[in-house]
């Protein structure tokens, strides 16, 4: 019996941007107890290069997907640093070398260092927050060479074991960046400071007027941060900031990051401040 | 020529603001001191009988858990004052407070401050303003952690 002719699928942008392509795993790097940076290169065609800031949906082949910040471009491989909390970022942590992950994306927006040449720049992450910042702040490295503002990144964690990229820190110092790292509380024997991030604010060197800044972290530290700096001068609509909210789709679609008006897989992850932003932040959501 | 002690105490910005009569009566009680790294300047238990000004440096404030010895809890940063035990009764430290850096401080007799600031309660006040602004930076500081918004996910993120 002659089969039906099945029109073929449409290889549409929506449905290219809900197709996963397929990636190696080829490096894993333990970053802490919970959290390893993967590097992946594709088998497939390879998705379009990403920008600082903008995620990935990686799905666990047979568990799930979830929404992963680049943290490192080495194209056409691409460096994701996961922390494992859930079913599938412990999957994704746990999967062997030479193991196929799916990708989709890149998604939302980016931090557009490219805009900010001649201002002071402030980084501020905290906890994983530093994952998405990380190739911002490579960028930035290399606009100091070419004569920019000046680049500060300050950078909190749990405890000083839980502090991501510490060869990265050294490097950024070395190159010139004014980097300062904090901790809630510390073992035996430790020299650095512990306290808020905020509490190394007055350290940094900054001229508000000209200041910019970059904010990522767990949300009630973004609100904090954020309000530091604005009391220190700096414009709200200086600062940006990443903002996470479930992920689905990823490409404006289902609505599950909605934040107010916003999408935040295509209007955010990263979003100024200022104005409206800083309203909805203020918002009690159930 | 190396600066006064009034000098030194007019630069840090925690008594910003006060007038030149002002940073005069705290010069009044106030020596300059220097620390090793690894020096401590005072234990928990004892007479809360100075205040510490860092001008240069990082004191941390431990507390010794038998067994895992001085967690660290706290660290005091350049331009900020180590501690306020000194300023409310009994006067007598809680936590033990330690060099963890070369530090430059002023350090102020604090029965000689407070009996200032009573003989004369409007410089009292500001006085106490300026340290009580910092004793807020630091409790909100310390209610911020107690969140643990970096740990397992369930607070701060608003992931799920
Ligand atoms: C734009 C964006 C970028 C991101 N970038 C990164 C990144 O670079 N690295 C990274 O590691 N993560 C990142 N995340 C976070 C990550 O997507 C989420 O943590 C994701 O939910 C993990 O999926 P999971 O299945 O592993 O965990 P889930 O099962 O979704 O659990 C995630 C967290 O939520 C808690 N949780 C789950 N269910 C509940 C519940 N019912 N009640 C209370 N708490 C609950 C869990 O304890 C856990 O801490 C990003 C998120 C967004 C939106
Ligand atoms: S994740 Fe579906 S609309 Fe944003």
């Amino acid at each position: 019996m002659a089969r039906p002719a099945t029109p073929p699928a449409e290889a549409t942008p929506a449905r290219r941007a809900l197709t996963p392509s397929r990636y190696r795993l080829v490096g894993r790097r333990r970053e802490t107890d919970d959290t390893f940076t993967l590097r992946l290169t594709p088998i497939d065609q390879p998705l379009a290069a990403a920008r600082p800031g903008q995620f990935h949906m990686l799905t666990a082949f047979g568990i799930g997907e979830a929404a992963i910040s680049v943290s490192g471009l080495a194209s056409p491989a691409v460096d994701h640093t996961v922390r494992a909390v859930g079913a599938v970022t412990r999957a994704l942590c746990g999967l062997p070398i030479g193991g196929v992950v799916g990708v989709r994306g890149p998604f939302g927006t980016h931090w557009a260092t490219e805009e900010l040449d001649g201002s002071d720049v402030v980084v501020i992450a905290g906890g994983i927050g530093l994952a998405p910042l990380r190739e911002a702040v490579r960028a930035l490295i290399a606009r100091e060479g070419g004569g920019g503002g000046r680049l500060s990144v300050v950078v909190g964690a749990r405890a000083p074991d839980q502090l991501l990229y510490e060869e990265d820190l050294w490097r950024w110092r070395e190159a010139g960046a004014h980097v300062r790292a904090t901790v809630d509380s510390a073992p035996p024997g430790w020299t650095g400071a512990v306290g808020l991030v905020t509490t190394l604010l007055d350290a940094v060197p900054f001229d508000p007027a000209r200041a910019a800044a970059l904010v990522c972290g767990p949300e009630v530290m973004i609100r904090v941060v954020a309000a530091a700096l604005v009391d220190r001068g700096v414009a709200a609509s200086a600062i940006r900031v990443s903002l996470e909210r479930n992920m689905q789709c990823g490409g404006g679609l289902c609505g599950h990051c909605q934040l107010g008006p916003l999408l935040l897989c295509r209007d955010g992850p990263v979003v100024p401040y200022g104005g409206r932003v800083a309203r909805l932040l203020q918002e009690r959501e159930r | 020529m190396p600066d006064t002690i009034a000098q030194l105490i007019a630069a840090l910005p925690i008594l910003e603001g006060l007038n030149a009569e002002e940073v005069e009566q705290v010069a009044g009680c106030s020596r300059n001191v220097a620390l090793e790294a690894g020096q401590l300047l005072f234990t928990e238990g004892s007479r809360a009988d100075a205040c510490y000004l860092v001008r240069r440096g990082r004191v941390a404030i431990e507390l010794h858990v038998p067994g895992r010895g001085g967690l660290v809890i706290d660290s005091v940063e350049t331009g900020d004052v180590v501690g306020w035990s000194w300023l409310f009764p009994p006067y007598r430290w809680v936590f033990d407070g330690r060099a963890v850096a070369p530090v430059g401080a002023v350090a102020i007799d604090a029965a000689c401050l407070r009996a200032k600031a009573e003989a004369d309660p409007a410089f009292g006040y500001r006085l106490v303003q300026r340290f009580a602004a910092q004793m807020m930076r630091h409790l909100q500081s310390t209610q911020l952690r107690l969140l643990d918004v970096y740990g397992d996910g369930s607070a701060g993120h608003a992931t799920g």
